[in-house]
């Protein structure tokens, strides 16, 4: 390993020159006290009576009620999305179709602002990627696949391409508006009505995409939303009348959906966990590799089911790489989500916080060597500090087990062979990253790794026309693209 | 004590991503400076400036002009900074520093044939030898690019340490002219080459040249000094030149700054901004802070 020639460190983050606090106004948006499920185009009471409390994880204030639906409010909006298909949305041009996703689309743009604000105040993640990635995305999304609704012969030319019916769609807490349009938009587009579960911690952009879905105009039954956890995500799964099932979440409930549906009809795609490989040659532009190891672990807290969180480096780079992470590491600012400075945001929940925890005390006691940044985190509220766990070994749990948060381990190799071993030897197969400067090793690399996804010289990045999926334990059927037409289709 | 310094290979550079720089950049332009840091930021942005008149048409006149603007930026306002420097041509070296007596603020000359560099070796030493024997602090050298796009390495090397010895005790800027350079593979070469040979500053452009400083250019300079600095412990100073007229361009390279190579460097003894329209704009914004209210340009002197 490179040593570094000398011990004079910069001074980052602490500057004598800080930024003021900035955040972001909350006085444009409105959060009800309380939220009902969207069913048959209406704001309907659960039938239980039941709600539950979604909070602000950065100050760990309630923001709103949230209905909990059970099987009988589940069953009633099965309904709702059966009859709409039989008796409108399978009826209508599918012209007609397009027109109503692109006016979705547009009403978001157009909500932008108010959306970013709830998604960083609901879930935690810093206002500058619900502004800048959340949002946006989520609107190209419905974009993109407005477009295909009514061009499905020519993206399978004589395939007579037609609709399934109802989708039952259960979506995760980490891009929760995003997800859902990944989700509603091609479902829509193919012909098919919805059924939609936001995760729990995280419903009120889902239920803020609700009224603007009513105020949108769009025949009622087509989209329905039922907040609840994990009995709600069940009653899903197991209605008899449900066509399509399609998940994001962790593979332990992939696996349980899995099982569930067996010998059933229903289709399905699982997007699931996963623990990516990012791996550094030491050719690679260093500069802008130590970028995309930060943005490929500490985007969203770390709550990416594709973050690259095991960093491979090249033997002969680790010393420079490993100094220059760890002074990016103090630029970082982690603290209020609302602040337009802030990078790092708030951990989803307290129950997430205590499963990083877990595993930050994990690979301590695994051996590997701890380290983290020195900023400060807010005393309220659930915070992590980026961290590293510098020479860890591919047997530890850390490097094995999905941690879903600001937590990096680092291993070194020194041959390509090597490397592409390591990086497979896991059970997940979602993602990994590059960085060469060699075109002809990107190639090689790409062709190896077991990985639905593989960025070279960047990483997390994200577009409507792009398909994503996983390999293995991370799932299968891939979502965004053309072949994210395909799980709704029948051929 | 001296440090023994291992000259590196300039054929092998390390590599730049120029998309990974423009992501960079972009994430330093999102930074949101409000209220006492932006004060803070914009006076720190003032007495960064090398103020600078490189014309054919300068005149004895608009040199006193501008000394004396850069000594009284806006004598109405309260605790402002000077600007670092005066820069100017070899011949108007004698006058700026005789203006300028007294106020610390130093005097910049170009030399080394500016802007081209087209010339020999004994005309650029010369001209280097006139400005400092006038009293010059700094003086601000061009690189030969075409001796550097052929890829006579060495030759630029020499030159620029040849030029160094001239200077004697004034300090060495060198202008890479990094809109002739064309990638920013070569901006990290130039950017060692002048490091080595013992550059104390190196500035991106002459101003002359579309474009002059961009921000991609200056993060990729900057991250050369760091390299630099992880490796001998030296510090080298960063000027970007030409082309950064409003304050909330030169904040985001204060942030850029900032983010790169830390406090150290918040400094005009360690940076610069080239420029001749930026002060106005820091001061409006200055005054707009204190007052709440935009003044028109009319209430702000231009030299």
């Amino acid at each position: 390993m490179e040593k570094p020639q000398n011990k004079k460190t910069l001074s980052l983050g602490k500057s004598k020159w800080s930024y003021a606090p900035s955040p972001e106004s909350t006085s444009h948006i409105t959060i009800k006290p309380q939220y009902e499920l969207f069913i048959d185009g209406k704001f309907i009471k659960p039938g239980s009576g039941k709600y539950f409390d979604t909070i602000n994880p950065a100050t760990e204030e309630k923001l709103s009620s949230i209905a909990e639906a059970d099987e009988k409010d589940v069953d009633k909006a099965v309904k709702a999305a059966r009859k709409a298909y039989d008796k409108t949305w399978s009826k209508l041009p599918a012209k007609e179709r397009g027109k109503y996703i692109y006016r979705i689309a547009r009403l978001l743009q157009e909500r932008a602002r108010e959306f970013s604000v709830i998604e960083s105040m609901d879930g935690g993640k810093p206002i500058r990627e619900s502004r800048d990635i959340d949002v946006p995305l989520a609107a190209n999304h419905f974009f993109y696949y407005a477009g295909w609704a009514d061009k499905l012969e020519y993206a399978f030319p004589n395939r007579k391409p037609q609709s399934l019916g109802v989708a039952g769609q259960i979506i995760p807490w980490n891009f929760p508006l995003l997800m859902a349009a990944w989700k509603i938009a091609p479902a829509l587009a193919t012909g098919n009505t919805v059924v939609l579960k936001p995760a729990e911690t995280t419903s009120l952009t889902a239920l803020k995409l609700a009224e603007l879905i009513a105020d949108s105009g769009l025949p009622d039954g087509v989209v329905n939303i039922v907040t609840g956890a994990g009995r709600t995500g069940a009653a899903i799964v197991n209605h008899p009348d449900i066509d399509k099932i399609a998940f994001t979440g962790s593979t332990d409930v992939g696996k349980l959906i899995q099982k569930a549906i067996a010998g059933t009809k229903k289709k399905a795609t699982l997007e699931l966990g996963g623990k990516a490989a990012n791996i550094i040659f030491a050719d690679a532009p260093i500069d802008q590799a130590v970028e995309g190891i930060v943005n490929g672990i500490f985007f969203n807290q770390g709550h990416v089911c594709c973050a690259g969180s095991r960093l491979f480096i090249e033997e002969s780079a680790a010393g420079e790489v490993i100094r220059k992470l760890k002074d990016r590491l103090e630029t970082l600012i982690v603290g209020d989500p609302l602040d337009k400075n802030t990078d790092i945001g708030a951990i989803n929940s307290k129950q997430q916080l205590a499963t990083i925890n877990k595993y930050i005390e994990i690979g301590k006691k695994e051996g590997a060597d701890f380290y983290q940044s020195s900023c400060s985190i807010p005393k309220k509220g659930y915070f992590c500090k980026p961290t590293l766990f510098l020479n860890a070994s591919q047997s530890h749990r850390v490097v094995q087990e999905e941690i879903f948060g600001p937590v990096l381990t680092i291993q070194t190799f020194r041959t390509v062979d090597e490397v592409i071993e390591k990086a497979n030897n896991i059970p997940y197969g979602l993602s990994a990253g590059v960085w060469t400067d060699k075109g002809s090793k990107i190639f090689n690399l790409t062709t190896k790794l077991r990985a639905g996804v593989v960025w070279a010289n960047t990483y997390n990045k994200f577009d409507p026309a792009s398909p994503f999926g996983g390999y293995k334990e991370s799932g299968f059927g891939r979502e965004g693209g053309l072949h994210g037409l395909m799980p709704y289709l029948k051929f | 004590m001296k440090t023994i310094i291992t000259l590196p290979d300039f054929t092998k550079t390390p590599t730049v991503d120029q998309v990974g720089v423009e992501e960079r950049v972009a994430r330093f332009q999102t930074r949101s400076i409000k209220k006492e840091s932006k004060v803070q930021g914009l006076k720190l942005a003032l007495n960064m400036i090398d103020l600078t008149t490189l014309e054919g048409k300068d005149t004895e006149g608009k040199v006193k002009q501008l000394c004396y603007k850069a000594a009284h930026l806006h004598d109405v306002m309260q605790g402002l900074p000077t600007v670092a420097a005066v820069c100017v041509y070899p011949t108007f070296v004698k006058l700026a520093k005789k203006q300028l007596e007294g106020t610390g603020i130093k005097v910049a000359s170009v030399a080394t044939a500016f802007p081209s560099g087209q010339s020999t070796r004994k005309v650029k030493i010369e001209d280097t030898k006139f400005a400092v024997a006038n009293g010059a602090d700094e003086v601000d050298m061009v690189i030969s690019r075409n001796e550097f796009l052929e890829g006579n390495y060495n030759y630029v090397f020499d030159e620029i340490a040849a030029v160094k010895e001239a200077c004697a005790n004034a300090r060495l800027k060198v202008i890479l002219e990094t809109g002739e350079l064309s990638t920013l593979d070569n901006v990290r070469r130039a950017s060692e080459i002048a490091i080595y040979a013992g550059a104390d500053f190196i500035k991106t452009s002459t101003g002359k040249i579309a474009p002059a400083a961009t921000q991609p250019v200056t993060l990729v300079m900057l991250e050369t000094i760091r390299d630099y600095y992880y490796k001998t412990g030296k510090m080298v100073g960063m000027k970007p030149a030409g082309g950064i007229s409003t304050a909330k361009i030169a904040l985001q390279y204060l942030v850029m700054l900032r983010e790169t190579l830390g406090d150290a460097w918040l400094t005009n003894q360690w940076y610069r901004f080239g420029a001749s329209s930026l002060a106005n704009d820091v001061l409006m914004q200055l005054q707009k802070e204190q007052d709440g209210v935009y003044q028109s340009g009319d209430y702000f002197s231009r030299d």
